[in-house]
């Protein structure tokens, strides 16, 4: 260097000798290891009881071991074999022998669940198959077809040899109304089984209704509430944060006293003979009632966020705009609307995330136009159990949901999030 | 109501009405629901609308009748006389008894653990040395966001491998879990207005860190905590799909029992637990305020 002929500095030195950069970059390193042992507990917690368990179930949608573990020779021919050939006698020794083992360890009827979720219709076969499977005898391919004709047909072993992969896309196919194949991977299901797609649409479209609604009747009340003297406005939000307070069950129960066909509302339309009695609206148990419980029980979830923004919006602009000459209601869009953008952001993405992710009010009010997405994921869950299947739409609704909560941090930022 | 400035054109005059009207009625949507159900509960009818003797305020057409139900509801000998093996009965068998004290133990075993552990994670983010504050942030507050019903599947699948299914213990952490976030963000919010120098001017006066903690941090964001608790309180009270998932019928809670209410058999018991809820709520709701009230003017002072 040009300048190494000037002496360095003599470093500057903290009390005990230790120069003093040093001596900050320890303070430094002391005060984040605190803060970071303070966040740690509620870490591990949240990992242990709720990231790790939702990531296992995810797991599930994409890996299942069902039927290899239980039919391991028959695994090994299965992978061998490339699905397209006849299958031959090594195959239906494998699947002899392996049912022999089902059928005494009483496996059979997983195996048999895993291959009818992926071919329907086939649960009997496996199960009325293993019962004869002891007393038959070589060559096991006629002996086998001999018990149910339904062995000779390639699509039973091209289903088990897809259900015999432990990593599969075929859940994520089904959830999105297609079938995974050994020869043609991705088809579309026909037309008449879609159900998935329709209910992914379905809950997006009640969602959004639900959160247009929310708009709709939250604006001008978080406007009349950021407007009117504190005095007022404090009194009038405890009509906001009261059903926010409430129990969701009970608000469900009370929409079902109010909705339902012997319900407040219609009692009174027969009664001011504006419906006969034989005519009654059914207002619950359909698309209707889960939109307006979910209004209803979201609603606060929209004003609170508008509010607190319009709280910051200062009236004089309203005034300048008025006094240079704009319309109330030129004032109005020109000037005070874009500045609540930040409030719609937040409440809108708010009540569309909780929205579309609702499940008790559609399994209470629903009937059977109104089921969520979420109802099909429980229904999967509970009744079917077709884990796999149940973690596959778990996994779309939960990408969707995280985009949501990206673009929320983003538009409103987490630390931003305020409760009443 | 803010008088109308002299300038406003009769135009104006008509809609600021109208407006005001269209707000009322929003209102009305808002809270007629809760209040519908407070009437309905002194049905003597078992039904869940008005008959004509109560419009007609009729006393015979009133009751308590389902309010004695949450009482006697599954009790082995329901129609005895009054006494003290009357009320270990009711204490010991009452469906509903058992869902009250089942919610009230869970819920208060959650909220600790949620203020706990949300308290202290909250001061840490606070801090600006905190690394990955951010991302940290989000997935301590994600259980808010997470649709229930992923969140109650995965558990059910994950405890049920570590045999935490059908206990306490599983339901207490699910509901502390969801609890959290609530805890994070009201605390969080007090602690955005705290100033730092305050901790400073204690440890410059001789405090340790343990004193600064106590006399001086703890007193400003107590109203932040309490608020927390009181929703993570909220939150279990009312939760239902993780006990749906986790529970067995030995930990049903009162939004458990509801559920199978309105599901099986749909009776006016429901209403008076409901009519119950809804009392409860407005004293959470009280103290809520009051705390908000106490923190402004704590704030108050501290800013002058």
């Amino acid at each position: 260097m040009a300048d190494s002929h000037i002496a360095p500095l003599e470093p500057i030195t903290a009390a005990d000798g230790t120069p003093l950069k040093k001596k900050l970059a320890q303070a430094l390193f002391r005060s984040k290891v605190r803060a970071v042992s303070l966040v740690v507990p509620l870490f591990a917690f949240v990992m242990v009881s709720f990231v790790i368990p939702i990531f296992a179930l995810m797991w599930q949608g994409v890996y299942n071991e069902r039927f290899s573990k239980y039919t391991p020779n028959l695994t090994e021919q299965l992978t061998s074999w490339d699905g397209l050939t006849e299958p031959d006698e090594a195959l239906f020794a494998a699947l002899v022998a392996d049912l022999v083992v089902a059928k005494k360890e009483r496996t059979i009827g997983r195996i048999a669940t895993r291959v009818n979720q992926e071919y329907p219709g086939t649960r009997s076969l496996f199960t009325s198959t293993a019962r004869k499977a002891k007393k038959l005898t070589p060559p096991f391919k006629e002996s086998v077809i001999k018990v149910n004709k339904k062995w000779a047909k390639i699509e039973v072993w091209r289903a088990m040899k897809l259900t015999s992969q432990n990593l599969t896309p075929a859940f994520y196919a089904t959830a999105l109304d297609g079938r995974y194949t050994v020869d043609q991977g991705f088809v579309q299901q026909n037309e008449n089984r879609q159900i998935y797609v329709t209910l992914f649409w379905r809950t997006f479209m009640i969602s959004a209704s639900v959160m247009g609604l929310c708009l709709l009747l939250g604006y001008p009340v978080a406007y009349l509430l950021a407007t009117l003297p504190l005095r007022t406005s404090n009194l009038l939000m405890i009509m906001v944060l009261l059903p926010f307070w409430t129990s969701l069950l009970v608000r469900t129960t009370a929409w079902i006293a109010i909705l339902q066909s012997q319900g407040v509302i219609n009692d009174l339309l027969v009664t001011f003979g504006i419906t006969a009695d034989d005519s009654r609206f059914s207002l619950i148990y359909n698309m209707t009632g889960t939109i307006i419980a979910m209004t209803h029980i979201l609603l606060p979830f929209m004003i609170l966020p508008l509010y607190s923004v319009m709280k910051t919006i200062p009236p004089s602009y309203m005034r300048a705009a008025r006094s240079l000459g704009a319309t109330p209601t030129r004032a109005f869009i020109k000037v005070y609307m874009p500045q609540t953008i930040p409030g719609v952001g937040a409440g809108g993405l708010l009540v569309f995330i909780l929205a579309i992710g609702y499940y008790i009010t559609p399994a209470l009010v629903g009937g059977q136009d109104g089921q969520l997405i979420s109802n099909m994921i429980a229904y999967h869950m509970q009744k079917s159990l077709n884990w796999s299947l149940a973690a596959a739409l778990g996994g779309i609704l939960l990408s969707g949901v995280l985009l949501l909560y990206w673009a929320y941090d983003r538009v409103v930022g987490i630390d931003n999030m305020k409760l009443g | 109501m803010a008088k109308l400035p002299p300038y406003t054109s009769t135009g104006e005059y008509i809609w600021h009405y109208i407006y005001r009207g269209i707000c009322g009625l929003i209102f009305l949507f808002l809270i007629l629901p809760i209040l519908v159900v407070l009437p309905l509960s002194f049905n003597v009818e078992p039904y869940f609308s008005f008959t004509s003797g109560m419009l007609n305020f009729d006393a015979e057409a009133y009751s308590l009748r389902w309010y004695g139900d949450i009482l006697r509801n599954g009790m082995m000998a329901p129609d005895e006389a009054f006494s003290w093996a009357w009320v270990s009965d009711t204490w010991d068998n009452s469906q509903w008894m058992r869902a009250i004290r089942n919610s009230f133990f869970i819920g208060i075993c959650a909220t600790l653990l949620a203020t706990a552990l949300g308290t202290l994670a909250a001061i840490g983010l606070a801090r600006s040395e905190m690394p990955y504050r951010r991302l940290i942030m989000s997935i301590l507050i994600s259980p808010m966001i997470v649709p229930l019903i992923i969140t109650a599947a995965g558990m059910f699948y994950f405890y049920s491998q570590v045999h935490l299914s059908q206990t306490y213990l599983g339901v207490i952490m699910a509901h502390a879990v969801l609890g959290t976030p609530f805890v994070i963000i009201t605390v969080t919010a007090t602690l955005v207005g705290f100033d730092k120098s305050l901790v400073r001017a204690s440890q410059s006066l001789g405090a340790g860190a343990l004193t600064t903690f106590y006399k001086v941090q703890m007193p400003l964001i107590v109203p932040g905590v309490i608020a927390g608790g009181l929703f993570a309180f909220i939150t279990s009270f009312d939760e239902v799909v993780a006990v749906l998932f986790l529970a067995s019928p030995e930990q049903r809670t009162i939004p458990r029992q509801m559920w199978s209410g309105i599901r099986e058999q749909i009776s006016p018991t429901i209403l008076a637990v409901a009519t119950l809820l809804v009392i409860l709520s407005i004293i959470l709701l009280t103290i809520l305020e009051l705390l908000r009230r106490r923190s402004e003017r704590l704030r108050g002072i501290s800013n002058t």
